[in-house]
């Protein structure tokens, strides 16, 4: 099922949580709205779901406006943060429970919802824990019945809301995979919410970044990461730091000397470059600072750079180094940024 | 023995340290208290009882006046906590659910029951249920007052306040998130909240309905203005412990009363086991 996002916008007592959003999901996507809290993004998911309402815009799912369908009538799964099973009902009639509230007239007979759980139970690998109650169970394994739960009314979509937030590093990293794997075996429509950028961009065919009620950048992991389209994008997903610079006559100049770098337009902005995206040098055109602190990172080291700033608050940047650079604290290090964005202000 | 005394340190504490203080001190002074207000009266009341024998306190148990009277407290009691439990509950999820002007106003009347005096609340309804009040005489021929309908009336309103007190809190505490996933799942709101959201408040309805009815067999002062008293119809037990008070025939008072112990104490102990059930299955509250 495509869903198609129209110009949606959402206030709460007049403050605009989302803010004239449009979005285009493909049929089979796995879609992550990643964002800080208060990007709308969780606003974004409930609107889908039905849950709450837009003040202005429209929801299609295919050809159909689902904008002002009650949330029974939109048939979607929801996976909540926590869980939300209902606590006095064991996992088989929690899975069950979306077939057995349906009108007697499309409501599967009792021997047909039976063999239905334990078909999903199988799917999320939780045969023989029928008969226990919620409160029996690991985190891990509640959400998987929460999932089985919104997959046993068959959605037309699948939508998770910080599917993982709750649990542990360990089982966190496991049932990414496995919800990855799942979303392959069953081809659903799935959009998931996060917070977590490493998490977006391991698990989702595309990723949309928010903030501010407003999309930021859609896109692969890849266009995330190596083409972010703003300065919010290029400081919120990995590392970067940021300059103000001109750009002059085809150069780059940082407190009006060039550093080395070209540019194109004539423009004053912030230059934004990620530590991995510089070289150490000896030239005169280079930006240069004292290095304040270094820490190893893995096969690398990480070095932080203090930049004089006539008197003011010195600028800070991160830059990666060699290992065995010649990097010691107190001494200067001398560096140009090797791919680049200029963010005109 | 020997060898295993000499053996262990020296210096052999009945205390273990612990980070909160006091273990000692206050287990002692509940039980002193425990034992003050409620272990040494009952144990003179079984004390008096006990001089009865077992044949003269089987005499009064199977006295019709008695039977009559058990039958009339626990009977109305039971009535009226098992509509307080409807309409408490009620009544807590329009305080919990709703936004209205006046909720406060009617939060606060809700513990009304607690505050009057129980027999200004018989007297007042005495006189509106009676054959010549205002709501009574709506219902002419048939009578509310000085019939077991009046009893049930009266405890109703005693018996309100536990049961919204304690589903109160239970239900503030429901997770908006439940009824979401229940209305994802396709539930329409009465399916929502009938196989939903009420079997997680059964525990609190229990202690609701226990306390109420507990309460409900023990109350004397709103009872009596409109029962009628009339014995072997409307007559309670505790009234009929008063007469046989006055009548100086104390065996007979302490041996009903007794008996209301006992009754009382093996209904909540079944209530109480009906809780840890279902605690045990659905997590703490």
């Amino acid at each position: 099922m495509e869903v198609r996002i129209n110009t949606i916008r959402k206030e709460f007592d007049r403050f605009a949580a989302l803010n004239d959003v449009s979005l285009d999901i493909a049929s089979g996507e796995l879609i992550a709205l990643l964002g800080p809290s208060g990007s709308g993004k969780t606003t974004l998911l409930r609107l889908i779901a039905g849950l709450d309402f837009p003040t202005a815009g429209q929801i299609f799912f295919g050809e159909e406006d689902a904008s002002h369908h009650s949330v029974q009538e939109r048939n979607v799964g929801f996976v909540f943060q926590h869980y939300a099973l209902f606590r006095h009902m064991t996992v088989a009639e929690n899975i069950g429970f979306g077939l057995k509230v349906r009108p007697s007239a499309s409501r599967p007979a009792k021997a047909e919802i039976r063999k239905r759980v334990s078909d999903l139970l199988d799917m999320v690998q939780l045969s023989g824990l029928e008969n226990r109650y919620p409160n029996q169970l690991s985190g891990g394994q509640r959400q998987r019945v929460a999932l089985a739960r919104a997959m046993a009314i068959e959605p037309r979509i699948l939508l998770l809301d910080e599917p993982f937030g709750a649990l542990d590093a360990k089982v966190r990293k496991e049932l990414r995979r496995w919800l990855r794997e799942f979303h392959d075996r069953t081809g659903h429509t799935t959009v998931f919410v996060t917070h977590d950028q490493e998490e977006a961009l391991e698990l989702a065919d595309r990723v949309v970044v928010m903030s501010q009620g407003k999309i930021e950048q859609v896109g692969s992991a890849d266009d995330v990461y190596d083409r972010p389209q703003s300065p919010f994008v290029f400081s919120f997903i990995g590392e970067s730091s940021h300059l103000p610079v001109e750009v002059k006559d085809g150069t780059v100049l940082f407190q009006g000397e060039p550093i080395g770098v070209s540019g194109q337009a004539d423009t004053a902005g912030d230059l934004f470059f990620r530590p991995e995206d510089v070289v150490l040098t000896e030239e005169r055109d280079a930006l240069f600072g004292k290095v304040t602190a270094s820490r190893r990172l893995a096969g690398t080291r990480i070095a932080e750079i203090d930049i004089a700033n006539n008197g003011h608050d010195p600028y800070h940047v991160e830059i990666e180094v060699p290992l065995h650079a010649p990097i010691e604290l107190g001494s200067e290090a001398r560096f140009r940024p090797t791919r680049w964005k200029i963010f005109t202000k | 023995m020997t060898i295993t005394t000499a053996a262990t340190p020296a210096r052999w504490r009945v205390k273990q340290p612990s980070i909160i203080p006091g273990f000692g001190l206050t287990l002692g002074f509940s039980l002193a208290y425990l034992s003050l207000i409620i272990l040494i009266p009952i144990a003179g009341l079984l004390w008096r009882t006990a001089e009865l024998g077992w044949s003269g306190f089987f005499s009064i148990l199977s006295d019709e006046r008695t039977l009559r009277a058990l039958y009339v407290s626990f009977g109305t009691a039971f009535i009226a906590a098992l509509v307080n439990v409807v309409f408490g509950t009620l009544l807590a999820w329009v305080l919990t659910r709703y936004r209205f002007p006046g909720r406060r106003l009617i939060d606060a009347m809700v513990d009304l029951p607690f505050a009057l005096p129980t027999a200004v609340a018989g007297i007042a309804f005495a006189s509106l249920y009676a054959p010549n009040g205002w709501i009574g005489s709506i219902f002419m021929p048939f009578r509310i007052a000085f019939t077991p309908i009046g009893i049930v009336i009266a405890l109703i309103f005693i018996g309100l306040p536990f049961v919204v007190r304690t589903v109160q809190p239970i239900m503030e505490e429901i997770d908006k998130e439940v009824e979401e996933a229940a209305a994802t799942l396709g539930a329409n709101r009465f399916q929502t909240i009938f196989k939903v959201l009420l079997p997680g408040l059964t525990p609190a309805i229990l202690t609701g309905f226990a306390l109420a009815f507990a309460r409900g067999v023990g109350e004397y002062g709103s009872v009596i203005f409109i029962a009628g008293n009339i014995p072997y119809v409307s007559e309670i037990a505790p009234l009929l412990i008063v007469i046989r008070l006055e009548e100086f025939n104390y065996a007979g008072a302490t041996a009903i009363a007794t008996i209301m112990l006992l009754i009382s104490f093996a209904m909540l102990l079944v209530i109480n086991l009906i809780q840890a059930w279902s605690r045990r299955r659905y997590g703490n509250v």
